[in-house]
């Protein structure tokens, strides 16, 4: 025993580290770690690197790239304000739209449908998270549009002309367009994940509401409460999805950057102004602006993940307390 | 088993590659609108001699900046560098830029009237009335004043453009910059500019499709894609007061028309072109070599491949609707050519 223990003390550090019984664990464990750390120099890296790259447009413009509502490549005036905002209100608009659907859906999947339907329908919600957004965007632009120009536009504009949002005239190209179809794309994914959440809710919690007598309104009310970090989760990648999205959107927007308060207007999104202007950018300050552009996108992109974290951490802490 | 048939495939994918090294390989990148007739030359022209060409259709602004940065053996533009991009270039690879016409395009105006029965005649200026938002309805004075045999519906004009940068959007601005002065001093040219009104559509088919499917809408879409997809386009009036509609010879009658005062670098617009069957809204393509290249086979291959294509090259030009470019031009791009040397040395 003795002597086991004096030649095991000879050995290397390095040794010692290998005939361990936990150098499994160890690789494990720094590989891992590398991995997670790769990660986050990614972002700084892509962080840094677009900063390198707007650098010019950066010291042009100053602030005001985000304040000022001309984008002038002839003359090399850069305001991205009314980009910003297309990318922001159709997003925002998008997800007001969805949430509340997408939410309905996740609740009858898995509370309510019966087993033989929960199946096809939860196959069908994830076949739709998957289509490429192109397709969606042919689809919008041969079905969704025309529909919103003959149906939607002439009767929003004839109930409701006298609102400003809904002024102008009826091309079916425009913010409202974008809006629709970019909840189309979020619902499935809001939806898959929330149904994913419900279900992990403990099924003893559903028990015990029903056995105090809760009606199957109140249970499920008491499920959905327990579920709304992960929803808020869900949505918050939704969010994401729509933010970001170029094929679909620049197909129906119009692309024109416009701050308008009607939806019937074109708009245009950041995502889509670099898809579409990125190939032709000659000058060196375009591309810096176009850049910029990225980094904007990507800095509210990290703002609204961080919000979003906030916000589950604080409601988290709440429902521990109380 | 699995495992030899893998290394097997390595091997194999590795043996094509160095096969593929031994040839000659010349890399180029740019332009999208002549990408269809650059592959054409490519395949006939690697048939013929066995000189490989490798092509990246990423848009006019990569061409520039990687032909700039000499990553590249050849670039291509549909609208030409500026004194300052030529200097840039020259500092940095210590060669001047030659501008090389290939081919050329035209731009067209499709339109969507309901009832309109013929063809719609419009005139530089209108067009740029246009498309700053001035005239707004299709009964307008100025219209029905070219058209005076049509009856116009009093409807609202719906402007469609190109979102995307693009060639095409270039030579369309370029004209309207000719034309009018409103243009000019409100709007300018470029690959993409601030329109003050309408719906942007991404690419031809875009522009083409917002048009389709909006009644009372007017946009400018490529003469190719025109006409393979049957759509139908205005006739235009020319700088010698003619209507004129677009076509291959016609656009070829422009280029013809501007050779006589065309600088001798070649970077020229010819929207606007004097001659009386010029099409006015056409533009050239050009493909941008290194006047001085370092090295030698390549600049001998690349010489060759640019007499090939001035001459048998145009032959295939109209089969893939472009218009080919005329004798009097043709024989500026041959004198240009020659002038290429390799490390200072002509090239025989």
């Amino acid at each position: 025993m003795r002597k086991v223990e004096t030649s095991s003390k000879k050995k290397s550090l390095f040794k010692k580290i290998l005939s361990s019984s936990n150098v499994g664990d160890f690789i494990f464990e720094r590989l891992t770690l590398l991995f997670a750390v790769s990660v986050f120099l990614l972002v700084i890296l892509l962080g840094y690197e677009m900063y390198q790259g707007s650098k010019l447009s950066i010291e042009k413009f100053g602030w005001s790239f985000l304040v000022n509502s001309t984008w002038d490549p002839v003359r090399e005036i850069y305001g991205a304000l009314p980009i910003i905002y297309g990318t922001v209100v159709s997003a925002a608009l998008a997800l007001i739209i969805a949430l509340p659907l997408s939410i309905g859906v996740a609740i009858y999947l898995s509370e309510v449908a019966p087993p033989w339907l929960e199946k096809p329908l939860s196959f069908l919600v994830e076949l739709l998270a998957g289509i490429p957004s192109v397709i969606y965007g042919l689809w919008g632009i041969f079905v969704l549009v025309p529909w919103i120009r003959k149906v939607v536009e002439p009767y929003l504009s004839d109930k409701l002309g006298y609102l400003p949002f809904f002024k102008g005239a009826p091309y079916g190209f425009g913010l409202l367009a974008a809006v629709i179809i970019l909840s189309v794309m979020v619902l499935p994914i809001i939806s898959s994940i929330s149904r994913d959440v419900l279900k992990s809710v403990p099924r003893s919690q559903r028990e015990a509401a029903l056995a105090l007598g809760a009606s199957k309104w109140q249970s499920t009310m008491i499920v959905l409460r327990d579920a709304r970090p992960g929803i808020l989760g869900a949505t918050m990648l939704g969010l994401g999805r729509a933010i970001g999205e170029t094929m679909a959107v620049t197909m129906v927007i119009g692309n024109r950057a416009l701050i308008s308060p009607s939806l019937f207007d074109p708009s245009y999104t950041m995502a889509s102004v670099i898809a579409n202007e990125f190939t032709e950018a000659t000058s060196e300050m375009y591309l810096s602006a176009l850049i910029e552009l990225a980094l904007v996108l990507f800095v509210i992109t990290i703002i609204i993940n961080a919000l979003a974290r906030l916000l589950v951490w604080s409601m988290d802490r709440k429902w521990k307390t109380t | 088993m699995k495992f030899r048939t893998i290394i097997s495939i390595v091997f194999l994918a590795l043996s094509i590659s160095s096969v593929a090294h031994a040839q000659l390989q010349l890399n180029g990148a740019g332009a999208t609108f002549p990408a269809v007739i650059y592959s054409k030359w490519f395949d006939e022209y690697k048939n013929a001699t066995g000189v490989q060409f490798n092509y990246q259709a990423i848009g006019s602004g990569g061409g520039i900046k990687q032909i700039t940065e000499g990553t590249v053996d050849f670039g291509a533009t549909d609208g030409p560098m500026s004194d300052q991009q030529l200097a840039e270039a020259k500092s940095k690879q210590g060669a001047d830029v030659l501008h090389i016409p290939t081919v050329m395009g035209a731009v067209v105006v499709s339109y969507n009237i309901p009832g309109l029965n013929g063809k719609l005649n419009l005139d530089g200026t209108t067009l740029a009335n246009i498309f700053l938002g001035n005239i707004t309805k299709w009964n307008d004075g100025a219209i029905a004043k070219l058209n005076p045999k049509v009856s116009l519906p009093d409807k609202a004009i719906v402007v469609a453009h190109r979102s995307d940068g693009s060639g095409t959007s270039f030579i369309f601005t370029d004209y309207l910059t000719k034309v009018s002065k409103d243009w000019e001093t409100k709007v300018g040219k470029g690959t993409s500019v601030n329109w003050p009104v309408g719906l942007g559509g991404k690419g031809n088919d875009g522009v083409a499709g917002l048009v389709k499917q909006t009644e009372g809408s007017v946009g400018y879409v490529e003469l190719a894609y025109a006409v393979k997809n049957n759509i139908a386009y205005a006739t235009m009036k020319n700088k010698a007061g003619k209507f004129v509609e677009a076509s291959f010879s016609s656009v070829s009658a422009a280029a013809e028309g501007s050779s006589k005062d065309m600088p001798a670098d070649l970077r020229v617009s010819i929207t606007d072109a004097a001659g009386k069957d010029s099409y006015p809204i056409s533009g050239f393509t050009w493909l941008l070599v290194y006047q001085n290249m370092k090295d030698e086979a390549k600049a001998n291959a690349l010489v060759n491949f640019l007499k090939w294509a001035m001459g048998k090259g145009q032959t295939f030009a109209t089969e893939l609707y472009y218009a080919p470019l005329p004798k009097a031009v043709v024989k500026m791009c041959e004198k240009n050519i020659s002038t290429i040397t390799a490390n200072g040395k002509k090239i025989k």
